[in-house]
């Protein structure tokens, strides 16, 4: 069902991980991402799966709850993996038919597959181990200095933290209006692609329309509480480092510096 | 000292055609006058459609008056520069409690008005701490909203108003959305912090149970208000409060009942235990 | 005929860690032409066991029969009892989609494979069944109040002509004047056309007057199951399960405890009146 989505979910637990202040984590992630981007050999992939698995074990969320996660996209990575198994062009190893394999391809399809897969358990143990309160804390304060090229940082964070706080919200409502429907003999399972899409009016037209009352009273109730955008604001948990921070600081600038020598040497 | 006032108040709301023009004017009130002393406990009863909820926004400000005037604490709504000062003054809360929450987590929705306003850090989580408090919530200080119960939910918004500190809250069918326990809970936390921290209460409902402890009560019908008095005087006259399209509790209407068919019990009867008594008395 | 709830179990989000036991061998009978109300707190189950009747949720143990038959079973085909189990959710104007309120109610009739002509006269008997305005019949759903839309809501079950209507606490957020009307509403339904009618609600004083039954739901399980009169007896164990009774049964106990010879049973404002004034009659 709808509900059993966790991808991007926060996950609740007492670790260092979770202690860190975003903006650490958010720096990390975006290194860890290049670095996932940059490997190209055996030494690069075992330093980058030891970096996250240490990363991992820190962060006390169950590895199995993560996997669960990966669920969502296995899709586009099967889809990635056969793209790239038969499009890839060499010298074949396997022929049939119009078929054919290349030892590139299944390069190609090993690697693709892998980053894939570590990109989208790397970004997702930032969120699983952020609040989004604290996630948008984080881009707010460190990304700050957009705001002298008229970038209202503010707001976009204000909103990214607005939409997570509704997206569970939003996925029972979904549930909820889809059964409402159904009890009236809506079909949203069979026919064909055209026929699904027409299906779906039913089902989308009170979920924007509900979205949009939402909206309204959420405006109301936050001006009513003298939301003025961001001037002027202050913070009940601002932002300040400690030394963790400064140390995984340090352990990320060490992990980027081997990676980058170990692209470069072998 | 009157906290919330109002003189011939008028509130039109005009519908556009496509084009822009004018296609019809609804009058949600009509030249309320309306005077509510600090620290009583207020109840505004009144149909769907009469208008109350309308009266509420403009103590809030999210609306401003057609005609008439309303002050707030001694300030005109219609000064745009007393603005901040009049919410900070008057806090609300509404019906729906998912989408009055802002914060994923209990206590920074709790520090979200105290932010606004530009509390100090340290003086927001003093306020959180006795907001939270005060309306017995302390527990569930680093849950997310989504997992409270609806009174939970209403009792968190009411948290975020009270960091606010303000000398009023308006409270727009809190309970409308809520299960019975729930609606106690409300109930009690918002008659609580009426006697014990002195904050004026303005509760809109059209539920006659939740009244019966008021100071006072005003019926508000087609943008007026039709009685007003204590909620003994109001419900003394079932038959105007049935025309206004409300009713009374059972008791109250059982006793009215009794009165008619021939024994000698008073007018407002407002509880089971009043009843009880009267009617040992008789036999 | 009826419908029979055999021994049911359900458990949402079955094996992870938010996995909770919504109901625990649930056994019921509902007969034809009952009007039937089911009450209980958040979380008790209420809900889950009427998504149940009309197929939406399927038991993780145990059986529903439809007029003796199993409705999970592979040839009971969903259409056929969604046409014949009736299910108005709580809030039910959130699902309003057309742009006309004639085409919204159209969509069940529809559904079921009714020609438009047909669809459109069901759709105007149940829009006269629920007594909206005809000259609203054409206008957008969006516009109306809340009182109306969720009368909308309820024709868009009833053109379906379900023999069983169950309603999902359909006058919750409704003020006096709404809820009476559509309380009246099922009333007339279930004397004239003879149909089933489950209502779930919070408010015990509804229930008393209307319904001819009533089950009591608490932790997944049926605790009570009677006349309402039968049930408010037990009014002191309601409490413990986060319910009340309705204010007369209060009053009534405690005129008994005062040795006031009264029916302490009664439930309604017309039975304590009657029951009151008899006592006094006598010992005047």
């Amino acid at each position: 069902m709808l509900r059993d989505i966790t991808i991007g979910q926060y996950y609740q637990a007492d670790s260092v991980i979770h202690e860190l202040d975003p903006r650490v984590k958010l720096l990390g992630t975006f290194a860890y991402v290049i670095s996932v981007f940059i490997f190209r050999n055996i030494p690069g992939f075992v330093l980058m799966t030891l970096f996250i698995g240490l990363c991992i074990k820190l962060s006390k969320v169950p590895f199995k709850y993560m996997v669960k996660g990966l669920k969502a996209i296995v899709f586009i990575l099967l889809l990635t993996g056969v793209v790239n198994l038969f499009l890839t062009p060499g010298a074949p190893v396997f022929e049939w038919k119009f078929i054919a394999i290349s030892k590139q391809g299944i390069y190609n399809t090993i690697y693709m597959m892998t980053r894939l897969t570590y990109l989208v358990i790397g970004t997702s143990l930032m969120t699983l181990t952020t609040t989004p309160t604290r996630l948008t804390d984080g881009m707010e304060t460190g990304l700050g200095f957009l705001n002298k090229f008229k970038v209202p940082v503010h707001e976009i964070a204000m909103m990214m933290s607005i939409a997570l706080r509704f997206i569970p919200i939003l996925i029972e409502e979904t549930d909820k209006i889809m059964k409402a429907q159904m009890a009236r003999g809506a079909d949203f399972e069979s026919g064909n692609i055209i026929k699904k899409a027409k299906s779906m009016v039913p089902l989308l037209v009170p979920l924007f329309v509900s979205a949009w009352r939402r909206a309204g009273d959420l405006a109301m109730a936050m001006e009513a509480r003298c939301y003025n955008g961001g001037e002027g604001r202050t913070r009940m948990k601002p932002l300040r480092y400690c030394r963790t921070d400064y140390i995984a600081y340090l352990i990320m600038l060490i992990y980027m510096a081997l990676m980058i020598v170990l692209r470069v040497i072998f | 000292m009157s906290i919330i006032k109002a003189l011939k108040l008028t509130h039109e709301y005009i519908h556009r055609d496509d084009e822009g023009n004018v296609d019809s004017i609804e009058t949600a009130l009509d030249g309320v006058d309306l005077d509510i002393a600090e620290g009583d406990f207020i109840a505004i009863l009144g149909h769907n459609g009469s208008g109350k909820s309308t009266l509420a926004k403009h103590m809030n400000v999210i609306l401003s008056p057609s005609d008439g005037t309303m002050w707030v604490d001694g300030k005109d709504t219609k000064d745009e520069d007393k603005l901040w000062e009049i919410r900070q003054t008057a806090g609300m809360v509404f019906q729906n409690p998912d989408n009055q929450i802002i914060a994923g987590i209990v206590e920074e929705d709790v520090g979200f008005g105290p932010e606004n306003i530009g509390v100090p850090t340290s003086e927001i989580w003093t306020r959180v701490d006795n907001a939270l408090a005060a309306v017995h919530m302390e527990k569930y200080r680093n849950h997310s909203p989504n997992k409270l119960s609806g009174g939970q939910k209403q009792r968190v918004a009411i948290a975020g108003v009270i960091a606010m500190r303000p000398k009023c809250i308006i409270l727009d069918e809190p309970t409308a959305m809520l299960d019975p326990v729930g609606r106690q809970e409300v109930i009690e936390t918002i008659t609580e912090l009426n006697k014990k921290e002195g904050v004026t209460v303005i509760l809109i409902t059209h539920y006659m149970e939740e009244v019966v402890n008021a100071d006072k009560v005003f019926v508000m019908d087609h943008g007026k208000i039709v009685m007003q008095g204590t909620p003994r005087e109001i419900f003394s006259d079932i038959k105007t409060l049935k025309e206004h399209h409300l009713d009374v509790p059972q008791v109250t209407l059982l006793a009215h009942e009794l009165k008619e068919a021939g024994l000698n019990i008073p007018d407002g009867v407002l509880t089971e235990e009043e009843l009880l008594h009267i009617l040992c008395q008789l036999s | 005929m009826s419908i029979i709830v055999n021994h049911v179990d359900f458990v949402y989000s079955e094996g992870t860690n938010t996995s909770q036991h919504a109901l625990k061998d649930v056994n019921l009978q509902i007969k034809d032409g009952e009007f039937l109300g089911i009450i209980g707190h958040t979380g008790s189950g209420k809900s889950t066991l009427i998504q149940h009747l009309n197929g939406l949720l399927k038991p993780a143990s145990g059986e529903i029969y439809y007029n003796g038959r199993d409705i999970n079973d592979k040839d009971f085909s969903r259409k056929e009892l969604r046409s014949k189990v009736g299910l108005v959710f709580q809030y039910p104007e959130y699902q309003l989609f057309e742009t006309t309120i004639f085409e919204d109610v159209c969509f069940g009739p529809k559904n079921q494979g009714l020609a438009p002509k047909d669809a459109g006269l069901r759709a105007f008997e149940a829009l006269r069944n629920v007594k909206l305005p005809k000259e609203l019949y054409y206008q957008s759903p969006f516009e109306l109040s809340g009182g109306q839309k969720r009368r909308v809501a309820i024709a868009g079950v009833l053109a379906m002509k379900p023999e069983v209507l169950i309603l999902d606490e359909p006058t919750a957020g409704l003020d006096p004047q709404g809820r009476d009307e559509i309380l009246e509403e099922l009333a007339r339904l279930h004397r004239e056309q003879n149909m089933t009618i489950i209502l779930v609600s919070h408010s015990m004083e509804d229930v008393a007057k209307y319904v001819d039954r009533l089950i009591v739901m608490d932790d997944g399980r049926v605790a009570y199951d009677g006349t309402p009169r039968e049930v408010f007896k037990h009014y002191e164990e309601l409490k413990k399960m986060g319910l009340s009774a309705p204010q007369v049964t209060y009053l009534m106990h405690d005129l008994k405890k005062r040795g006031f010879d009264v029916d302490e049973d009664a439930t309604t404002v017309a039975e304590a009146r009657d029951t009151i004034l008899a006592y006094l009659g006598k010992s005047r």
